[in-house]
């Protein structure tokens, strides 16, 4: 069985999968993505700062791309032919740290050091710091020139891996996200998927009222790119939109994920005040019976 | 009179070899390739060369994916636009994420000429230097260009190397072997040291020449690795002759005096003198108009060299 036709296949076995490459689970996402929410509040609130708006929309992207589209292996993260997915929000790490854990890239109680004195678990993601983070992000913009990159020298040495860069809409802001975007096109990187997490409120405000980003998904395509629009909290829209954007040829494909901003626990839901600021004792409380 | 060769020349034709030996070797620009020179290479190997057109941001970006999975990136454009125009994409994307990019820029300083203050990078320098990791190497001429793109090549981490527009005289025959972090005694000498970077090296030379002339003994250090520099030469340079002027084509803030004024005040301190631009911009002009009228020449070093021994002990 060859990689793609064990992901293509939901009858394929875990012995399959990790021949491939693939993570693979038989627990239901929908149970995997709860417990991942616990995993961000929890290390946010310990850690008394961190970002939990932006982490909660983005669960059901990553648990989709981590437990049924990418082929890696947490225990060799610089597997050469590993799929890439590149954080360009970086300020998301812990979505990206719980999932990480969860998949076996490090032991999940270091998820208890987030954002101490040298934890590998930075306040921003590093590579240099965390086991299966590609990219040093934090300084929005920067992570869809990376995902090029990495989708021009996969083609060039003749790999087969995806590259999956996710930003946000605020990110969408930057100029060079559409530097990038226009390179991607001309360069025709079609192993290259772009998913934005549209959860439609940046650090001060609502994205209408601080710059307005819309019409985004007439923008990239205007920029040449194959867009694909799914509400992100639905697993078999995104899984269906991600095996979509590995058929598309000849062009990079964006998913516009719409989400809800600290997507999962009620208080925190399209509340600007959770983009950047920790739970305190009895919010994490509040947070963790509604997540059980 | 010395042969003249543009660095930037042989900065080209020195990465189409570099290019036939390793597959690896990946170009990009930002859409400079006939300045920069990166052309020949585009020339020779399309599928490996990235103009990413008027786009420095995005160029260090792809620069920095691609060497994370295994490319040896150089990227070019002119000094001003990288780190000038990226330094927080150099920085993240680059230094922090310590990432294998060779950043070659073209175009320093006022010998640009022509186009003026914008196009004069006169702090890319100091901008560099202060990132943790980065190697910085600015070559004399054309014969240690060669030498110090080949050396970054196979050396393993971020390296910016800064070239000039002109044509500059030979201070090297064929025989020169660039060591990396090493100084290069050009000329000893026991009364005075000067230590002079890229078109300040031949500058350098002139001055200790006629500085002979009046019985001062001039010693000129080419220090082509700003960073990491080479200490023990500056340190021995102080002991030895109790004076140092340094010479550069930058700001005199965070440039070449700068650190080693830091290194010689720490150790062994000794009265210095700067000849660098003095916190202006530059203007436009002819490339030897703009060195005299900032006061870049040779008849400059000579005269810094004059006022700090007078303030020897």
């Amino acid at each position: 069985m060859t990689p793609s036709d064990s992901r293509k296949s939901s009858t394929g076995t875990s012995a399959d999968n990790a021949k491939a490459g693939v993570f693979s689970s038989d627990e239901d996402l929908k149970s995997i993505a709860k417990r991942l929410r616990r995993d961000i509040v929890t290390m946010i609130g310990k850690a008394g700062s961190g970002h939990p708006g932006g982490s909660l929309s983005a669960v059901e992207i990553t648990t989709a791309l981590y437990w049924k589209i990418l082929r890696h292996k947490p225990a060799d993260p610089q597997w050469k032919d590993r799929d890439r997915f590149v954080l360009s929000k970086g300020h998301a790490a812990p979505v990206l740290y719980a999932v990480l854990a969860e998949c076996g890239y490090f032991p999940k109680a270091e998820l208890a050091t987030l954002r101490r004195l040298d934890s590998h678990l930075q306040g921003h993601a590093d590579r240099t710091s965390t086991p299966g983070v590609e990219m040093s992000s934090g300084s929005l913009g920067q992570g869809l020139s990376f995902a090029v990159g990495a989708a021009l020298a996969g083609r060039l040495n003749g790999q087969s891996y995806r590259v999956y860069a996710l930003l946000s809409d605020g990110e969408c802001d930057e100029g060079q996200t559409w530097e990038a975007a226009m390179a991607a096109a001309h360069y025709k990187v079609d192993n290259l998927t772009a998913i934005v997490d549209n959860n439609s409120i940046q650090l001060s405000g609502f994205n209408k009222d601080i710059m307005n980003i819309e019409p985004l998904n007439k923008k990239w395509d205007a920029f040449s790119w194959h867009v694909i629009e799914v509400d992100g909290h639905d697993f078999p829209q995104v899984l269906d939109a991600l095996e979509k954007a590995r058929k598309v040829k000849n062009q990079p494909t964006v998913i516009i994920a719409h989400t809800i901003k600290g997507k999962g626990v009620s208080f925190m839901e399209n509340n600007v005040d959770f983009h950047g600021k920790a739970p305190d004792a009895e919010q994490l409380e509040k947070a963790l019976k509604e997540l059980e | 009179m010395a042969e003249e060769i543009a660095p930037r020349e042989v900065y080209g034709k020195t990465l189409v070899e570099l290019g036939r030996e390793n597959r690896d070797i990946v170009v990009l620009d930002a859409d400079l390739p006939p300045s920069t020179m990166t052309k020949y290479f585009g020339q020779e190997f399309p599928e490996r060369f990235f103009n990413v057109g008027i786009a420095e941001q995005n160029m260090i970006g792809i620069a920095s994916g691609l060497a994370a999975s295994g490319k040896i990136p150089f990227a070019s454009t002119f000094a001003v636009f990288a780190p000038g125009r990226c330094f927080d994409q150099i920085r993240v994307s680059i230094a922090q994420a310590r990432l294998n990019v060779k950043i070659v820029v073209t175009h320093a300083g006022v010998t640009v000429g022509e186009d003026g203050a914008s196009h004069q990078a006169l702090e890319d320098l100091s901008l560099i230097c202060s990132l943790p990791g980065f190697t910085v190497i600015v070559p004399a001429d054309a014969i240690e260009t060669a030498r110090v793109i080949r050396t970054v090549a196979a050396h393993q981490g971020p390296c910016y190397v800064r070239l000039c527009r002109p044509k500059l005289p030979l201070v090297y025959d064929d025989t020169y072997r660039f060591q990396l972090g090493k100084a290069v005694e050009m000329r000893p000498g026991k009364d005075v040291t000067v230590i002079a970077i890229g078109v300040m090296v031949a500058q350098a030379l002139e001055a200790a020449e006629a500085l002979a002339k009046e019985g001062i003994d001039c010693r000129v250090l080419n220090m082509p690795t700003l960073k990491p520099i080479d200490k023990y030469a500056i340190v021995k340079a102080a002991r030895e002759t109790g004076a140092i002027v340094t010479a550069e084509e930058h700001q005199e803030h965070g440039g070449l005096g700068s650190i080693v004024a830091r290194i010689v005040g720490k150790t062994h301190p000794v009265p210095m003198a700067f000849v660098a631009v003095k916190d202006v911009f530059g203007m436009s002009g002819k490339p030897a108009e703009l060195l005299e009228r900032y006061g870049l020449m040779a008849k400059d070093i000579a005269g810094a060299v004059r006022e700090a021994i007078k303030r020897k002990c």
